[in-house]
């Protein structure tokens, strides 16, 4: 117990220390860093859908979107600019307070993760999947196209001069000094994530003990003897869905106000399957292991691209950073796969049905 | 009206090709039970090889046509070998995984094909040169051009051909029994693996032929262009209920058919406000629409209510 409890406080000083640390060696690093716990905060959210209650969202990245583009539009001079009206009701600009946007931008993309939960209630996994991937696409089509007639989402030039977070007069966009020591604005959205992974975390291990959770665990496993044993399977289904996109609205306004530039590039389908892919290569369903999936996935190969120079010279400028990103990311994929098919860091296997039938060699 | 008929052509010409890659989906998934994602990489990387055997002959002096004939062979081949690789390397050896690994390892399959393509062919768009004759034929109105005269012949050819090797013959009647139930075939003295083998590679096929008439119809090629006929032609085998044959290409027909003429009259039905780029949302909402209503998909056999 006791070595616990030192391990937990070493690991907890290292987490806050450890941005004080890279910001020496430039911000980019912090940048990656603060990136890897946006990342942390999707994937624990994705996990909820797809760990916990099994239904198969490949277009979580919509949700990121409705998030991000709440902030971006209740925060930027995008709409006072296009509409008069707006303009003429708030002469100021329009910079909406954190405690209306981010509330705003997670009910929304709850409501919009409830809204395609309705009609799909019924599709067995893999179409669920092809439908939530088709959502994706119809929202990112509409980022790209409503400009016209009326320019909402300014199309694929995006949203720029967005309105850095500001917690109680706090501005997370200034670089602050504690005496001579200066820390950037990156640190202090690192230090923001951080908290918010940390309360999330708590969320999910609490969920995952309560009624609900087990509730949704129940219909991962076998749906009709949940049903039986008296949940209501569809309002379950629901929940999952809207409490997922929830962690992914939050996410994204996050992710508007930490970038001060949202495009519709960022939401592409490319990005659900890597979020899809951190959580089940981390251990699906297992919260350390998300955690280690999201952290892996988004940071290595970030951290690769400075190493990426030597190798491009190699091989005459073929294999740039980019190039040499995408490939490990997929290498990655296929081989943790190939020798841990149930993820790097599975939950304890207690309690679980016994092992598969010989029948179902082929399923 | 000329517009409609017109749409009417570029759509089946469209859904054509949308069946040819949508029945290597269905076929595999209904088989393995897996969404082979990197399937859409296939017909790439067929288009990719044809064009690259097309450039090696370009000063052969051969004519067009007998250029893209050789090409084809060489397409398939490659697409065949390639397919036949991908499914002993990365999904068999997940035969009796939780679901989701396989799925991993095709999607990152998917990235890994596009990766190497992009390293052996450049990642810049190429012409695919016009190799048959451009010059439209009159229907009376709407026209219609060589190429895609071809893309119909060659797509009900492969689609009889298709359906006699499943219907009619040992392998076929081997595809089915393990569709069904793969132990009980076993049982009858069918290999489950060499019939998952030959389903890949006929799905490679199909989707090597789609590939090269794809190039030879929008006359480009890219490391990326695999993608969205893949995500469509999977949404079509969806559409259709997946798992069914005919169902791919009822779907695919379907979803060509709709989104031509989807794209060719929504900007005068709304007055201009959406334009034909919302033309790919319309895949995705017919399959949104058609699964609320059936979820089978339209083709699909009714599945008891079951996760």
């Amino acid at each position: 117990m006791k070595n616990k409890l030192f391990l937990f406080i070493i690991a907890a000083l290292a987490l806050l220390a450890l941005p004080l640390f890279a910001q020496q060696f430039g911000q980019g690093w912090v940048r990656i860093l603060a990136l890897a716990l946006l990342y942390v905060l999707l994937a624990l959210g994705l996990n909820i859908v797809v760990g916990y209650a099994g239904l198969l969202d490949l277009g979580y990245v919509a949700f990121y979107a409705v998030g991000a583009y709440m902030y971006a539009l209740l925060a930027s001079p995008h709409l006072t600019e296009n509409f008069e009206w707006i303009a003429n009701a708030f002469p100021n600009g329009l910079h909406t307070p954190i405690w209306l946007v981010i509330p705003l931008a997670a009910g929304l993309a709850a409501l919009a993760g409830v809204l395609l939960g309705t009609p799909v209630l019924k599709l067995r996994g893999d179409y669920l999947a092809i439908v939530t991937l088709g959502f994706g696409e119809i929202i990112r089509v509409f980022m790209n196209n409503l400009e016209y007639p009326l320019n909402i989402t300014n199309g694929p030039r995006g949203l720029d001069r967005i309105d850095a977070m500001n917690l109680f007069g706090f501005d997370f966009g200034k670089t602050k000094y504690i005496g001579e020591f200066a820390i950037p604005s990156v640190t202090l959205y690192y230090y923001l994530f951080l908290a918010l992974v940390i309360f999330s975390v708590l969320i999910c291990y609490r969920l995952e003990r309560s009624r609900i959770g087990r509730a949704w665990m129940a219909i991962r496993e076998d749906e009709i003897a949940a049903k039986a044993m008296g949940i209501n399977t569809r309002n379950m289904k629901l929940l999952a869905f809207g409490m997922g996109a929830t962690f992914g609205g939050v996410s994204g306004s996050m992710f508007a106000a930490f970038q001060g530039f949202v495009s519709p590039e960022s939401f592409s389908l490319q990005e659900s399957v890597m979020i899809v892919a951190m959580i089940v290569l981390g251990g699906l369903g297992h919260i350390p292991g998300v955690i280690l999936g999201a952290v892996l996935l988004a940071a290595l190969p970030e951290v690769l691209r400075y190493v990426a120079g030597p190798l491009q010279e190699m091989t005459g400028g073929r294999l740039d950073a980019a190039i040499l990103r995408q490939l490990l990311i997929a290498l990655a994929m296929i081989s943790i796969m190939l020798l841990r098919p149930r993820g790097l860091w599975p939950s304890p296997e207690h309690g679980k049905a016994a092992p598969r039938p010989v029948t179902k060699l082929m399923r | 009206m000329e517009t409609f008929f017109q749409q009417i052509i570029n759509g089946l010409v469209l859904g054509s090709m949308y069946a040819l890659v949508a029945l290597g989906y269905t076929m595999v998934y209904g088989i393995i039970n897996l969404i082979n994602f990197a399937h859409g990489e296939v017909l790439m990387v067929g288009a990719l090889t044809s064009w690259t055997v097309v450039t090696l002959l370009a000063d052969s002096g051969l004519p067009g046509w007998a250029m893209m004939l050789i090409s084809l062979p060489v397409a398939i081949v490659v697409c065949s070998a390639l397919n036949f690789t991908i499914e002993k390397l990365a999904y068999k050896p997940l035969r009796s995984a939780p679901r989701l690994a396989p799925l991993i390892t095709a999607m990152g399959m998917s990235l890994l094909l596009q990766t190497v393509a992009m390293i052996i062919w450049k990642p810049n768009p190429k012409p695919y040169p016009l190799l048959l004759p451009t010059d439209p034929i009159d229907l009376g109105g709407p026209v219609i051009t060589v190429t895609q005269c071809l893309i119909l012949g060659i797509t009900v050819a492969m689609l009889s051909a298709l359906m006699y090797l499943v219907n009619r013959t040992k392998l076929g009647r081997a595809m089915r029994a393990t569709a069904e139930n793969p132990r009980v075939a076993t049982l009858m003295g069918v290999r489950p693996d060499m019939v998952i083998s030959a389903t890949f590679v006929i799905g490679a096929t199909l989707a090597a032929v789609a590939g090269v008439m794809w190039a030879a119809n929008y006359g480009t090629v890219q490391h990326s262009m695999g993608f969205l006929p893949g995500l469509k032609a999977f949404t079509a085998a969806v559409l259709g209920g997946i798992g069914n044959l005919a169902g791919a290409v009822v779907g695919g027909l379907l979803l060509g058919l709709v989104e031509a003429i989807g794209a060719g009259y929504l900007g005068d039905l709304t007055g201009g406000v959406l334009g034909s780029h919302y033309a790919d949302i319309f895949a995705f909402v017919a399959l949104i629409l058609v699964l609320t209503l059936r979820p089978a998909g339209l083709l699909g056999e009714r599945v008891a209510d079951r996760a």
